[in-house]
């Protein structure tokens, strides 16, 4: 009896410690399973059914199973960790809508930590033998690195819903409007950056081609802030717009951005500029040779 | 001046441009009536340049035209060489009391101008040729009153 355990102890020291607790996870999944059940990551994602919760939690089992066996214990790139990356972006994802941040999630993956190597420490007759202390230690270095997943899978799926929205913002905020014949005005909402404007001046160049517009008016009444930059950027705006054979008038400028511009001792004197839209389209028109006129009232009084 | 255009003693009509630069061609320069037109195509070397902005000095002062419409929309890139000769040509010309119109400039050639710094200031654009010759003919019906 006594020979045979010391055999078995043998073979098992001959695998490496990775080796080992792969084999412990897969042996034991059910259990890891049950036991993260009950911590807090996995009991409040999956408030419907327990059951769920263990299914959840015997396929991260499974997946750290998978590291381990490849032997990639601190690579949070290692392919096992992909089966799961879903879903563990789900349940962070869900974490964060009931209004966990970061530091907590990260607090609620280190508790799953403690249950599994309690696990792992009963399977060894002495949890004190250095073999022993190995596997728990390359253990706590696998739960680590599934932090670490969980954390970046948190981070990238924030960046990828700023990079989204981003985008969202540039298509939304600079439509051009077909004010007239030969007339196209775009409304400027928001900060001015260099992003911006960019788009700003390419889709109103286009919108001059297509409309083939001899007016352009830039509106700013949403724009909060006019500063040199801001400025900067619009003169480039009305400098592109003159080399396509369009005029361009700047409008919606504020009492208050109007002494900004002046205290700041910006020169918009190459720009036209108007008070209102309706200034610059009428500017535009009566360039245009076109008049606007109430009705006469004895034509209303025929109708 | 220097150039093999010198080779021209004839005065009158357009002068004959010699192969510059291994460029065995120039920009052709066709008179419309009082307005000259010209139409560039793809890249223009710098050779090419500095004997268009010669062409049409010449061609202004020995026909005595009101106007020059030089259209842009077939040319991808107007570096900052370009951008001064045309600078150039349409100041020239206005000392010869002809009026300059560049016609049609592609929206990213616009922007990458204005990246560059080059606004062209002072040189009349219109969208493109009909527009330009609008201009100019306006122009004329108005008077000799410079916009």
């Amino acid at each position: 009896m006594q020979v045979s355990v010391s055999v078995s102890e043998e073979n098992a020291e001959q695998e490496p410690p990775a080796q080992q607790v792969s084999a412990f996870l897969e042996r034991r999944r059910e259990q890891v399973a049950q036991r993260w059940a009950d911590a807090a990551l996995f009991r409040t994602v999956f408030t419907v059914s327990r059951d769920e919760a263990v299914e959840a939690g015997r396929s991260v089992a499974a997946a750290l199973a998978a590291v381990a066996a490849a032997g990639r214990l601190d690579d949070i790139r290692a392919p096992g960790f992909e089966a799961v990356r879903d879903q563990l972006g789900r349940m962070a994802a869900s974490r964060g809508r009931m209004g966990i941040d970061t530091d907590g999630l990260a607090d609620e993956v280190a508790a799953l930590r403690e249950p599994v190597t309690d696990l792992l420490r009963a399977e060894f007759p002495d949890p004190n033998a250095p073999e022993a202390q190995e596997c728990v230690l390359a253990l706590t270095v696998l739960m680590g690195t599934l932090r670490l997943v969980v954390l970046e899978t948190t981070v990238s799926a924030g960046e990828e819903v700023i990079a989204r929205q981003r985008e969202q913002l540039h298509e939304v905020a600079t439509p051009v409007i077909k004010l007239w014949e030969s007339t196209v005005a775009v409304p400027l909402i928001g900060t001015l950056d260099s992003a911006r404007s960019q788009t700003v001046m390419e889709s109103l160049l286009d919108a001059i081609v297509a409309e083939r517009a001899r007016y352009a008016i830039l509106d700013i009444t949403g724009v909060p802030t006019v500063d040199s930059l801001v400025a900067q950027h619009l003169m480039k705006t009305v400098a592109a717009a003159r080399l396509m054979g369009a005029e361009c008038i700047v409008s919606g400028i504020r009492p208050a951005i109007a002494q900004t511009i002046v205290q700041l001792g910006i020169d918009l004197g190459t720009v036209l500029t108007r008070a209102s839209l309706a200034d610059a389209l009428a500017y535009a028109l009566s360039r245009q040779g076109v008049e606007i006129a109430p009705l006469r009232t004895d034509s209303a009084g025929v109708r | 001046m220097t150039g093999p255009s010198g080779s021209g003693p004839a005065g009158f009509g357009p002068p004959v441009a010699g192969p510059l630069g291994g460029h065995g061609f120039t920009v052709p320069v066709l008179r419309l009536g009082d307005i000259l037109l010209v139409t560039l195509q793809g890249e223009l070397h710098d050779g090419m340049a500095e004997q268009l902005q010669q062409d049409i000095t010449d061609r202004i002062a020995h026909t005595r035209v009101t106007g020059v419409v030089i259209d842009i929309s077939g040319v991808d890139v107007v570096d900052s060489f370009l951008g001064r000769v045309l600078a150039e040509i349409a100041a020239g010309a206005e000392l010869l009391a002809a009026r300059t119109v560049l016609a049609g400039m592609r929206p990213a050639v616009a922007i990458t101008l204005v990246e560059l710094g080059l606004t062209l200031p002072g040189l009349r654009t219109a969208l493109d040729v009909e527009r330009a010759m609008e201009l100019l003919t306006a122009g004329e019906r108005q008077g000799e009153g410079s916009p």
